[in-house]
């Protein structure tokens, strides 16, 4: 699950020119990614599709791959109205009206021609990267991509962290499938041989970046908060979740934005919405799940016109968790590769995600919780009720939830979504009105309000 | 007074076993002898062996079925998750699981995996282990993880119990294993060839009392349940012979199973409880313990949607294999709702079925669904349709219209 999202218009405020060069940077990327996998068979390219969570985008460059990631075809899909169709299409071929619709909105794109989100053709994968992280859905969605239409998989298993740490036995076990499955398999389809220099030439460029967009997501920590961690870094994340991290590309664009951003600090501005600058910052809050992708506009918008800033998410960490120290390291490449797969967000236990969670709440300065449990993610949702209570229980801090999907339109109830914020809102402004909870010092006596 | 033969005081036996959700039968025996443990597994795959081996017993804890009033189990989980977590989490939250002093989650699905943390979270005094196991099948590779799993696990029980469990109790842990596998094979076997005499209602409930009761005394039983059954006269019927599938994890409502029985279908196969015969081969017990139990998972283990098919020619080989062997018609595919590994492996094998010609058809159930007419209904037009169609090859692609093979249909409860 995850984002490459072209940035929107911004409607009102004109953009300042610095501004502008991290957003159409963005953009070019995204649309050149697009660009790439529709001309990649004229080139001459194999053509690669792997998952987001843990994905091994620096590796399948060692071998000229163009990089096709379903999941971020999927959202794109939702975001252009085209993902409800899909799903429909695939349910009707037999697809439960129950699993994941990622997955679906995927298969019902393959049956309809096989056209991208933009418009270009998107040619079918000559290997799916199963990088098996986080996910048990992964392994089923090749399955069936394979089942169809016979494109050879290479499967990489990523232990889950259930005790809420890498064992050496783990990493072990998936550096083991790197030299004996992973890599010997991208050479033989590739037919380029493996070359561990310029893998770590592809990882220093990584590590580059990943200090940038770190940067950017903890400057959040500022009041006003100059970006949005959740509906903002969607769009930060897009390069270097997906096709371009240990790109020079991606190394500017994160500088570009890093740079963009403390111009923004210096000049005490807020967020940059689809409608412009965000007026004043009057909830700090930490998101836990993915966006609704399908009704992504509006969503946001119930949130800026509340003046509610996200200032950090989990979702942000889905492709790598870069914030507790994590980089990809050029001198021990293999080992590093599998500490980022076995890293993710989703890949973390349910203790991990809430100490994190509790973290975020604690140094980001945040009002509380919300939680955006979508129907189509068992690996993000189920278990998200206990993650809310302890989170209320160890922060004092008010929770809150709602349920939305990914990219299935039939299940975002915007009517209810924005009562449920709406009276969230009021809770969190009542919780500080009357100081209950939990490290909080109350502003008026209790009895006077 | 009726005087109950033997094959029906098994079954009464297995049945109160089954339906007792306080685990009685569990808290007797570790009241036996003083120190004895007990360690829960959620379904599909654990190597009980290790837990065996330590003295401790191994206790299948398959949710609460249609018997237990989910309340506070709800509170945890959205509606659009399945229900074997939530009544899983309640059957802890009213104290029924005090009786076990750890629990293992297999690695099935998101759902199990998120539920070990919250078991680490909800229950701290117990012990909890989420049981990875390999999906590369390459001995030195998913082989060494998967030993090194077992070993963690080996070690943390050795702790338990304050003495480390040596290979020779492990190798004759899996011998009583073995035993136990060729019992269950046994079973299998004479319900494949007399399924009037071994009904699958009666099937189920033997499988579920080997979720509570030693693997030694569950062996006897099964045998025993294997000769009373043979003596007994029993009608036999013109039932189209199935096999069912689907139902690994959040187990069906007995009176499902009852219910295509009553429908007209014999099941001849199925995958209710994996774990009792996971691994197909007689595992050596004779060499390294734990590489032998490696090397069975690795190459000689059941499939089901929880493992990977390495290429796609394995897939649906296991259940056409059980369509074969066990001279079904037909399949059924029952899978809980909302259980995404059963449900996005589901049109792969119904695609498989169809290049071999086997007609199948799907529907979905929760483990406490309780109106059985639209199952009862689905499976009886799907027996009629076998039988009428009984040409298998013509009963896969009916004419149009026909109420035949319901290629996608899903009955959702
Ligand atoms: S289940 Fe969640 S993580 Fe997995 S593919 Fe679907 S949306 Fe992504
Ligand atoms: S029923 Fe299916 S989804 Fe639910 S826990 Fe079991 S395998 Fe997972």
């Amino acid at each position: 699950m995850n984002a490459v999202v072209p940035m929107p218009e911004s409607r009102k405020a004109k953009p300042v020119a610095i501004k502008d060069d991290a957003m159409n940077l963005q953009k070019e990327l995204i649309n050149r990614n697009y660009r790439e996998l529709a001309e990649a068979r004229q080139a001459g390219r194999k053509v690669s599709a792997t998952f987001v969570p843990g994905n091994l985008n620096e590796l399948l460059m060692c071998f000229d791959f163009a990089r096709s990631l379903p999941e971020t075809n999927a959202l794109q899909n939702g975001m252009r109205k085209k993902s409800g169709k899909f799903i429909m299409d695939a349910e009707r071929d037999g697809h439960s009206e129950d699993v994941c619709t990622y997955v679906k909105a995927d298969l019902g794109m393959m049956m309809g021609g096989e056209i991208g989100p933009t418009g270009d053709p998107m040619p079918r994968p000559d290997v799916l990267l199963l990088s098996y992280t986080g996910c048990f859905t992964f392994m089923k969605w090749f399955e069936l991509i394979r089942h169809k239409y016979d494109i050879p998989t290479l499967m990489l298993h990523v232990p889950y962290q259930s005790q809420g740490k890498i064992d050496p036995n783990m990493r072990q076990y998936v550096v083991k499938q790197l030299k004996e499955t992973i890599i010997p398999g991208l050479e033989k389809i590739s037919g380029v041989k493996f070359d561990i220099d310029r893998l770590r030439q592809y990882m220093k460029e990584s590590a580059k970046a990943e200090e940038d967009l770190v940067s950017v997501l903890q400057s959040a920590k500022k009041r006003p908060s100059p970006i949005d961690g959740y509906f903002g870094a969607v769009y930060y994340i897009g390069p270097i979740f997906t096709a371009f991290r240990g790109t020079p590309e991606a190394t500017h664009y994160y500088s570009t934005l890093r740079a963009e951003i403390e111009q923004r600090i210096r000049e005490g501005k807020g967020p940059v919405t689809p409608e412009g600058d965000m007026g004043e910052e009057k909830y700090r809050l930490i998101v836990e799940g993915p966006p609704n992708w399908t009704s992504f506009r509006d969503f946001w918008k119930m949130f800026y016109d509340e003046g509610a800033v996200v200032v950090s998410s989990t979702y942000s960490k889905v492709g790598g968790l870069y914030d507790f120290g994590f980089r990809h390291d050029p001198d021990n490449p293999l080992e590093s590769l599998a500490d980022y797969c076995l890293g993710c967000y989703t890949n973390l236990n349910l203790p991990s995600r809430i100490d994190m969670i509790c973290k975020y709440i604690e140094e980001y300065e945040a009002d509380g919780l919300l939680i955006n449990s979508v129907k189509s993610c068992n690996s993000f949702s189920a278990g998200q009720l206990l993650i809310l209570r302890e989170v209320e229980k160890r922060t004092g801090k008010p929770a809150a939830f709602i349920e939305t999907d990914l990219v299935d339109p039939r299940y975002f109830s915007a009517a209810n979504v924005k009562n449920r914020l709406e009276s969230y809102f009021q809770m969190v402004k009542q919780k500080r009105t009357t100081g209950i909870g939990a490290n909080v010092k109350p502003v008026f006596p209790i009895a006077q309000v | 007074m009726t005087t109950a033969t033997p094959v029906q005081r098994i079954v009464e036996r297995c049945e109160r076993l089954f339906e007792d959700l306080d685990f009685t039968a569990v808290k007797e025996w570790k009241a036996a002898v003083p120190g004895r443990k007990a360690i829960g597994y959620m379904p599909v795959y654990v190597p009980r062996e290790i837990v065996h081996a330590a003295g401790f017993l191994p206790v299948g804890i398959l949710g609460g079925g249609d018997n237990l009033e989910v309340i506070q189990g709800d509170a945890y989980y959205q509606s659009y998750i399945c229900r074997i977590p939530r009544s899983t989490l309640e059957l802890g939250l009213t104290g029924r699981l005090d009786c076990l002093d750890g629990m293992m989650f297999p690695s099935i699905c998101d759902v199990i995996r998120n539920l070990s943390g919250m078991w680490q979270i909800m229950f701290p005094d117990k012990y909890v282990k989420y049981f990875d196991v390999p999906q590369n099948y390459v001995d030195n590779v998913g082989g060494n993880f998967y030993v090194h799993e077992m070993q963690a696990l080996r070690e943390d029980l050795g702790k338990m119990r304050g003495k480390p469990i040596t290979d020779e109790e492990l190798n004759a842990s899996i011998r009583v294993y073995n035993d136990n596998r060729a019992a269950v094979s046994e079973l299998y076997a004479y319900r494949a060839q007399k399924p009037w005499q071994a009904p699958t209602s009666e099937v189920y409930l033997l499988l579920r009392a080997g979720m509570v009761l030693p693997p030694e005394e569950h062996t006897k039983l099964i045998r025993e349940y294997l000769a009373a059954t043979d003596k007994e006269p029993r009608a036999r019927r013109d039932n189209a012979r199935v096999v069912m599938t689907g139902s690994f994890c959040e187990q069906p409502p007995l009176a499902l199973i009852k219910s295509v029985e009553m429908s007209g279908c014999y099941v001849v196969d199925d995958d209710f409880m994996l774990v009792t015969r996971w691994l197909l081969k007689e595992v050596p017990a004779d060499g390294n313990p734990l590489e032998e139990l490696s090397k069975a998972f690795l190459h000689h283990s059941a499939a089901t949607a929880a493992k990977y098919d390495a290429t796609r020619a394995e897939k649906g080989v296991f259940l056409v294999k059980q369509v074969h062997t066990r001279g079904a018609e037909g399949v059924v595919f029952a899978a809980p709702s909302f259980c995404d590994p059963a449900l996005l492996e589901r049109p792969m094998l119904q695609d498989v079925l169809a290049k071999h010609k086997i007609p199948y058809t799907a529907f979905k159930y929760a483990e406490n669904t309780g109106q059985m007419a639209p199952i009862r209904e689905q499976a009886g037009t799907f027996a009629d349709s076998i039988k009428l169609w009984s040409d298998v090859a013509s009963a896969a692609r009916p004419p149009e219209g026909a109420p035949t093979v319901a290629r996608s249909a899903e009955v959702s409860q």
